[in-house]
């Protein structure tokens, strides 16, 4: 039997409260992005010095590696101090930035009492994973792709 | 992929180690194994079992295959990202309290 399916996965949901008004909990995502990103996950060959986001729309979401290079993450897409943030993630699962694909993070900075922020943070459009990864596949089944290249190498090498 | 498969795969705590391993990029088969309590044959295995899930799948990079976690798999997109929020935002909240800390 030949099923087309389409699932769509449901959005990462997180949220966690720290000990700040909103005000200082969007700073420290933000402006502080730099002393929390865990060191971990980098994109660049080099270890990751520091990530960056650009604090207005349309600005930059970027990592920086210890040999100065940059490697980009997505964008802002909303910057609306202190409660809202809107980033894409342009991130692939192997860790590798791709233009085509956008993916959102949203996040929200809600007051909790006096002195505390509840963080509600929502990745969406995973979704679109699965397209890109579809469109990578065509890509590389394609002339231009790598059939394409070993079509040239085999010619190649047959002289 | 079929959830059940991937699911199945995952359910095997040292199988469950391996995945883990590549939320934080591709990885050659002696960097997975490096730290686990298992030979490098026996984590070969477990990659073959995740591959077949459509959990992870592996490209060759010079000499070597590296493994990575299979685009194509939602679902485990999902589950690493899922994880990653979780590691990113305690850190987040340790930074919040850090800095606050310093402020007083």
């Amino acid at each position: 039997m030949n099923q087309t399916m389409t699932i769509t996965p449901a959005p990462v949901r997180k949220n966690i409260r720290v000990n700040a008004p909103p005000q200082r909990a969007f700073e420290v995502f933000t402006a502080g992005i730099g002393r929390w990103w865990p060191k971990t996950h980098h994109i660049g060959a080099s270890d990751l010095d520091k990530h960056v986001i650009e604090p207005r729309n349309g600005g930059r979401w970027f990592e920086r590696g210890v040999d100065g290079v940059e490697c980009e993450v997505g964008k802002v897409l909303l910057w609306d101090p202190p409660s809202r943030l809107v980033l894409s993630w342009q991130l692939t699962p192997d860790w590798k930035f791709d233009p085509n694909l956008v993916t959102e993070v949203e996040v929200r900075f809600l007051p909790d009492g006096a002195n505390a922020t509840r963080v509600e943070l929502e990745h969406r459009n995973l979704d679109r994973f699965g397209n890109r990864a579809d469109a990578f596949r065509g890509q590389i089944d394609s002339p231009e792709g790598w059939g394409g290249l070993l079509q040239l190498f085999a010619q190649a090498a047959e002289r | 992929m079929t959830y059940d498969t991937a699911l199945a795969a995952l359910a095997d705590p040292t199988r469950r180690r391996v995945f883990e391993k590549l939320h934080s990029g591709p990885k050659a088969v002696g960097d997975i194994a490096h730290g686990l309590p298992v030979s490098r044959p026996a984590v070969s295995q477990h990659l073959r079992v995740l591959k077949d899930a459509g959990l992870v799948t592996d490209r060759p990079e010079g000499a070597r295959r590296v493994y990575y976690i299979d685009p194509r798999g939602v679902g485990a997109i999902r589950k690493w990202l899922d994880q990653f929020w979780d590691v990113a935002l305690e850190a987040y909240a340790e930074e919040v309290k850090r800095s606050e800390r310093k402020r007083r």
